[in-house]
């Protein structure tokens, strides 16, 4: 276990070097000059230079990269050139919010998609089977900007129950949230209906009905249990993925989460703070599926990884 | 195991469960017996109806390209001539020049069906050239990957593992956000953030099928490494990548939409639906269609793509009919 961990991490570890890198790169690979992009074409030679000179553009490019490394590994993402403050600290002001909205909107994931998939799975081909495949298509298939702005014309506008932006109340976390867990809803519904179906063709759950045992009882704890590790996995993923549909979901709200201070970064050319807002992304991405990739020992116990 | 287990999530195929030692695959499903035993007529007429509804699933989507093709010709767009006398006219209005707006008008008094109409085009053209491009790249790629193996394998599937490591419309947002606003840079930028995908398709396709009994034969008659990987590997690979490839083009869609509705996607004379969603946003209050009409369309024609989709990987993969 302790080799597999160790592997995990040092994978975790190369995967964030390469994303730095790519970050990097994307920044100075970009046509133009970044310190001419962030200041704008009215601006003087004489600015952009001296821009040029703060963010060490004027130095040899293997020297950037190792300092950008060297910086990233001591958590400094640089200063943002708008906020005038440090960028991880920007970033982490915000992150309360952004975790806050995806939690949300994962808890609500799972409370929908879990009941519907087992009762799908339960009645395959029959009425409720479609109307559920039905649900979890379209989750997959209405772009969540839209969705949001839909939600804020029915809800804000027309019948004015709910907020349409901000996040003063328990009320602003109610449209971004369940925009953001629609999506999720689909993909979840899809994973668990056909993972019990799976797994309720397994001997050990027709000895379980044999014996007598209630519905409940075979669900819960002979089929649901033993089709958690893809589920797990899925749900890992998607909490990446919910990450980057924060920033859309963010902008459509007006959260002040994350993923719109990267869009507002983007808008104001603010490129030390986008690239960190990015990085920090990605880190947490990595992260969580380092944490999913720990848990299968434990929802498992057959599981001997090494 | 490491590679198998990281991001390799699609949409409508979610990845099979890690394949862990000790714990087995699952067991392909037999829902249906009579189709495993049944009897050859049986079979075929099980086939048949397969392909039926495959067709009929098809139809939208026909439909869609029909529209995006000839729609403009119809009801023509023009991104400059502002109507101040028609501005926010609702859906069904007659405008001063006796023409109907079937779907009303924009804030400057453009007609919104034109706009939808011209954006269907720029879905399609985006869609389908993204798809495209990203799927020659991964093939080039998982089949010299899988073919070879060695340090191209290793240094290709490393990469694939730290793009996945970006959720895709972060690093979409980023490369959009250097590369400026325009048509073209949204195909780059997508084909460049989903080569991923086909790239591990076509290698899974090309290990499995490098084994096989028939490879070895036509080896060992003498074809050459460029017979063999023209001849019987790239073939092998058509199959998955073109299911793979229907569920990105749904994908890629709704991608180019979210990157031009927060202003990194196309030029504002452009309208992609994803930036006219954009530009009702002021209006929600006096305006609601002009927000609502190019996502219905948007929607519907994802939702379109995903039950083609579907319906294709269940008449080449039967096995999976049952249980997805």
């Amino acid at each position: 276990m302790t080799t597999y961990i160790l592997r995990r991490l040092g994978f975790s570890v190369f995967v964030l070097w390469g994303a730095l890198t790519i970050v990097f790169a994307a920044i100075r690979l970009a046509p133009g000059d970044p310190a001419q992009l962030m200041l704008g074409s009215d601006a003087t030679a004489q600015d952009v230079a001296s821009l040029r000179q703060r963010l060490g553009l004027d130095r040899p490019i293997l020297i950037q990269y190792v300092d950008y490394l060297v910086r990233a590994v001591r958590l400094d993402l640089g200063v943002s050139l708008r906020l005038d403050q440090p960028a991880a600290q920007a970033i982490l002001e915000r992150f309360g919010e952004t975790a806050r909205l995806a939690a949300t909107a994962m808890l609500l994931a799972l409370g929908a998609s879990f009941p519907l998939g087992i009762w799908a799975a339960l009645r395959p081909r029959s009425p409720v089977d479609s109307f559920v495949s039905l649900v979890s298509l379209l989750g997959q298939s209405v772009p969540n900007f839209w969705l949001g702005i839909m939600f804020i014309l029915l809800f804000a506008r027309q019948l004015r129950l709910l907020p349409s932006g901000g996040a003063e109340t328990w009320q602003h976390l109610i449209l971004p949230a369940v925009t953001l867990a629609l999506p999720l809803v689909g993909v979840l519904t899809r994973l668990v209906r056909s993972g019990m179906l799976d797994v309720l063709d397994e001997d050990y759950v027709r000895t379980a009905w044999a014996k007598g045992l209630p519905p409940r009882t075979v669900v819960t704890r002979h089929a649901l249990i033993n089709m958690l590790i893809p589920v797990v996995t899925v749900i890992g993923l998607q909490l990446g993925h919910l990450l980057g549909g924060a920033v859309i979901v963010e902008t459509v709200f007006a959260w002040p989460g994350v993923g719109r201070l990267l869009v507002e970064a983007i808008g104001n050319r603010d490129y030390p703070l986008v690239q960190a807002a990015v990085v920090f992304i990605t880190t947490g991405f990595v992260l969580i599926n380092f944490l999913v990739d720990l848990s299968y020992g434990y929802l498992d116990p057959r599981v001997r990884l090494g | 195991m490491s590679s198998e287990l990281s991001p390799s999530l699609t949409r409508t195929a979610p990845p099979a469960p890690p394949n862990l030692e000790g714990l087995g695959g699952p067991s392909p499903s037999a829902a249906e017996p009579a189709a495993v035993a049944g009897s050859r007529p049986e079979r075929s007429s099980r086939a048949r109806r397969q392909r039926v509804r495959l067709a009929l699933s098809a139809l939208p989507l026909v439909l869609f390209i029909l529209i995006a093709a000839l729609g403009p010709l119809v009801f023509p767009y023009d991104s400059v001539t502002v109507r101040t006398g028609e501005r926010l006219k609702p859906p069904g209005e007659i405008l001063a020049d006796g023409s109907r707006a079937l779907l009303g008008t924009d804030q400057v008094g453009r007609d919104l069906l034109a706009q939808v109409l011209q954006g269907a085009r720029i879905s399609l053209l985006v869609g389908l050239a993204t798809v495209a491009v990203a799927g020659l790249i991964g093939l080039l790629v998982g089949v010299l990957a899988g073919y070879y193996g060695g340090a191209v394998d290793a240094v290709s599937m490393r990469l694939a593992d730290i793009q996945l490591a970006f959720p895709s419309i972060l690093l979409a947002i980023l490369i959009a956000a250097m590369l400026g606003p325009s048509v073209v840079n949204v195909i780059i930028t997508l084909a460049l953030t989903r080569w991923v995908t086909f790239a591990r398709v076509a290698r899974a396709a090309t290990l499995a099928t490098r084994e096989r009994d028939f490879v070895t034969a036509a080896r060992a008659l003498g074809a050459g490494d460029r017979r063999l990987l023209g001849r019987h590997i790239i073939p092998s690979t058509v199959g998955p990548l073109v299911v793979i490839a229907t569920v990105e083009v749904g994908l890629v869609i709704i991608a180019e939409a979210s990157l031009s509705f927060l202003g990194l996607g196309t030029p504002s004379d452009q309208p992609s639906w994803g930036l006219v969603v954009a530009n009702g946003r002021a209006y929600l209050n006096t305006a609601w269609w002009i927000s609502t009409m190019p996502g219905l369309a948007l929607s519907l024609v994802v939702l379109a793509v995903g039950r083609f989709g579907d319906q294709l990987r269940d008449t080449l993969d039967p096995r999976a009919a049952s249980r997805a």
